[in-house]
């Protein structure tokens, strides 16, 4: 270039930081995880029309006491990530990571708490593909097929969440995220709270379908 | 200074770990090129098994593997990323009067989801239990049972889908928020809004073929019974889904062919296109009309007669905004002082065979006829005519158009059109035989023929082998070019969008002063027409 202000493309890219584009970009992926799901739940739809005495005896194996109390943890996780939010706007640095750590706690006792729900459900021989379900009707035998398919991808979602909030803790250590500059933040926290609301919706699906 | 040379920049790191959407844009180019000739080679060798009958020449199980690799790396590494992802990816933020996309690092990032995918396919024809054998279309049950390597193949493809649906999230972006000042969006290159719509379908409809092929993973690793009749599953969900996303996903492959032959034809016609708002709006239209009518693959799978009927209209339907785009630039042509260059002549061509794979489909849309030609070669000449004839002829048309902007070099014209004499006969011999054929009876897929077929088997085999030896011509004199061409000027073709006005090959960050725009784009006389 023939311009002596040419500056070094890295700089050039600093000076244009796009949040509302970073945010819109955010919302479209979080559309994608939506239809991801969204297949499941198609499928889900078509096989509880079809068998829904089954799916109804089904979801009288799956422990309430655990589903709920997991309901209760992702969602308290989410307001923690939103109080993270709130303090890193407002220059609160302890606080925010205070927040994400309690965030990504609640997160893995989550995922603690799958743990023992499907050794439980193993244990008792439901799961795919297992003698015992296999002796089960179709209808069972589907449902346990979409609960696992379900949950299992919902647990590595939570997962991955995890992760990415693990990140967000480093950058707000090192004050890479700061109440000038905390769109990343903000875009972790979108899918947190994504994680969360497919949780809402596999609750009753599945554990209050009894 | 052009990005190629800008700041010294050389040797393969340079390109590998460029965010710079040009360069990334060319990686696409170089990968597809060479996936698209294994994917021809594996096509010949498919017509050199139908010449004869009754001793062929590769074993029945080899064929399967033929049609199935043919298929997943034509459909899901050359004409579904092709256009978006190699002159999307190049000229959308030119077009736009942008520096870059929106998300720099996720576009590197993308391509190489887009060679670890390609990777992953390929490592499943020499891995496991043999290459997968099930057609690209994975139908279940079969694709739970068999033997072959099929978790793999289809986890490849869900790489090459997570791919997609970045590239698509950084365009829509890049159009929502780097449009240059005063573009408006009825200012937007329409190549921009064919672009747009894609992007939106990549978005919305990749993340199900996702799902679906994570699920053939659980079904044969897990064996979660989903999809498996023996456990209670439903292969026609399976359909379903899959053709959910594989539907709009023909639309992913032909609306961004029909962006780059609208940016063609009024260079051509040196006049300014007829219809702005009608092409642009059409291009949306498709991209929502085509994720309603997924149904018309599945007319004999045992669907409700209500259910085929009602997509038998959707389908009719969707051929209305297809049918705009034609007549609006035949309309373009219409008094145009038309200059036929390789480009032009390419995406002639294009209407041509679109028209009759266009014309083909909605025959099939019929479902009296639909029921006759099911899981027939009309149907592969149909796709062929639509996807090679549309989306093919609209990759090499937008590749002779910008060749000279984005690499600095002049391509030998006449060779190009000599090339596209054996391209053209072939094709028809080729495909058309299909069509022929299969009205005939002849089933897909199968690894020989009835007797009855045999000299329509021959005629296509050696319409085929033209064909063949036409791309090698094409790419040939565009390879030498890239070595030996003189260099390009500015504006060889007399274009009015803003690739045209910086220089060739276009500078690294395409624009030293972001341009205001002050009028709508394809004003090729601005005096004449105030």
């Amino acid at each position: 270039m023939s311009s002596p202000a040419a500056t070094p493309p890295l700089v050039h890219r600093e000076s244009h930081k796009d949040y509302e584009g970073s945010k819109l970009g955010m919302w479209l992926f979080l559309f994608t995880e939506i239809i991801l799901f969204g297949g499941l739940f198609i499928l889900y739809s078509a096989y509880r029309a079809r068998y829904p005495l089954e799916f109804h005896e089904a979801g009288q194996h799956l422990n309430v006491v655990i589903g709920v109390a997991n309901t209760i943890i992702l969602l308290t996780s989410s307001l923690t990530v939103a109080f993270a939010i709130t303090a890193i706007q407002k220059g609160a640095r302890t606080i925010c990571l205070c927040c994400l750590s309690a965030t990504i706690v609640l997160g893995a006792a989550f995922l603690v708490n799958k743990y023992i729900e499907w050794s439980g459900e193993i244990g008792h021989g439901l799961y795919p593909n297992s003698p015992v379900l296999m002796q089960r009707p179709h209808g069972d035998q589907i449902f346990f097929g979409l609960y696992y398919s379900m949950t299992g991808l919902h647990g590595l979602h939570v997962f991955a969440g995890i992760a990415v909030l693990s990140i967000m803790l480093g950058l707000v250590a090192g004050k890479r995220i700061t109440s000038a500059d905390f769109s990343k933040l903000e875009n972790g926290g979108l899918y947190w709270h994504l994680v969360d609301v497919i949780w809402i919706f596999l609750l009753p699906l599945f554990y209050l379908a009894a | 200074m052009s990005y190629l040379t800008e700041g010294g920049r050389k040797g393969i790191r340079s390109w590998i770990l460029s965010t710079d959407h040009k360069r990334i844009g060319i990686l696409y180019l170089a990968t597809m090129v060479f996936l698209f000739f294994i994917a021809v080679t594996i096509g010949v060798l498919m017509r050199i098994e139908q010449l004869t009958t009754g001793h062929p020449l590769f074993a029945p199980q080899t064929y399967n593997a033929f049609f199935t690799v043919h298929g997943v790396i034509m459909i899901f590494m050359f004409v579904l990323p092709g256009l978006p992802a190699v002159f999307g990816n190049f000229f959308l933020p030119i077009m736009l009067g942008a520096k870059d996309v929106s998300f720099p690092r996720l576009n590197l990032m993308s391509w190489y989801f887009f060679i670890a995918g390609a990777s992953i396919v390929v490592a499943s024809l020499f891995t496991g239990k043999g290459p997968p054998d099930t057609g690209w279309t994975f139908y279940a049950p079969f694709s739970l049972e068999t033997g072959t390597n099929v978790s793999l193949g289809v986890f490849g493809a869900f790489v090459l889908g997570l791919s997609s649906i970045l590239t698509g999230l950084n365009f829509i972006t890049t159009i929502h928020r780097l449009r240059a000042p005063g573009m408006t969006w009825h200012r937007m290159p329409l190549f921009a809004w064919s672009v747009y719509g894609t992007a939106w379908i990549q978005v919305l409809a990749t993340p199900i073929i996702g799902i679906t092929l994570l699920l053939v993973i659980a079904e044969r690793v897990f064996g979660i019974g989903v999809f498996d009749p023996a456990k209670g599953g439903d292969p026609v969900l399976y359909q379903h889904l899959f053709w959910i996303y594989s539907h709009p996903a023909v639309y992913i492959m032909i609306l961004p062919a029909m962006g780059a032959i609208t940016e063609i034809i009024p260079t051509f016609a040196h006049k300014t296109i007829f219809g702005y708002r009608a092409i642009a709006y059409s291009s949306l239209a498709i991209a929502f009309l085509g994720s309603l009518v997924w149904g018309h693959h599945m007319f004999t799978s045992g669907m409700s007669e209500m259910a085929n009927l009602i997509f038998s209209l959707l389908t009719f339907i969707v051929a209305v905004p297809s049918a705009i785009k034609v007549f609006n630039w035949t309309a373009t042509l219409h008094k145009g002082s038309i200059e036929v260059k390789p480009p032009m002549l390419f995406a002639l061509t294009f209407i041509f065979l679109f028209a009759i794979g266009g014309l083909t489909g909605l025959m099939q849309g019929a479902l009296a006829i639909n029921v006759q030609v099911h899981d027939t070669y009309f149907i592969v000449g149909h796709f062929h005519y639509v996807m090679f004839g549309g989306t093919g002829m609209g990759f090499f048309a937008a590749l002779l158009y910008w060749f000279p902007k984005m690499f600095g070099k002049t391509y030998n014209q006449k060779i190009a059109v000599l090339a596209w004499v054996p391209i053209f006969i072939g094709f028809n011999m080729l495909y058309f035989g299909m069509l022929v054929l299969g009205y005939m009876g002849m089933p897909r897929r199968y690894f020989t023929h009835l007797p009855q077929y045999h000299t329509g088997q021959i005629i296509a085999s050696i319409g085929g082998f033209i064909l063949a030896a036409g791309l090698v011509m094409f790419f040939a004199n565009l390879i030498v070019a890239l070595f030996k061409g003189k260099k390009a000027e500015q504006n060889p073709w007399g274009g009015v969008t803003l690739e045209w006005q910086i220089s060739t090959p276009p500078p690294l960050e395409n624009f030293s002063v972001i341009p205001e725009i002050k009028d709508r784009p394809y004003v090729f006389n601005p005096e004449a027409t105030r």
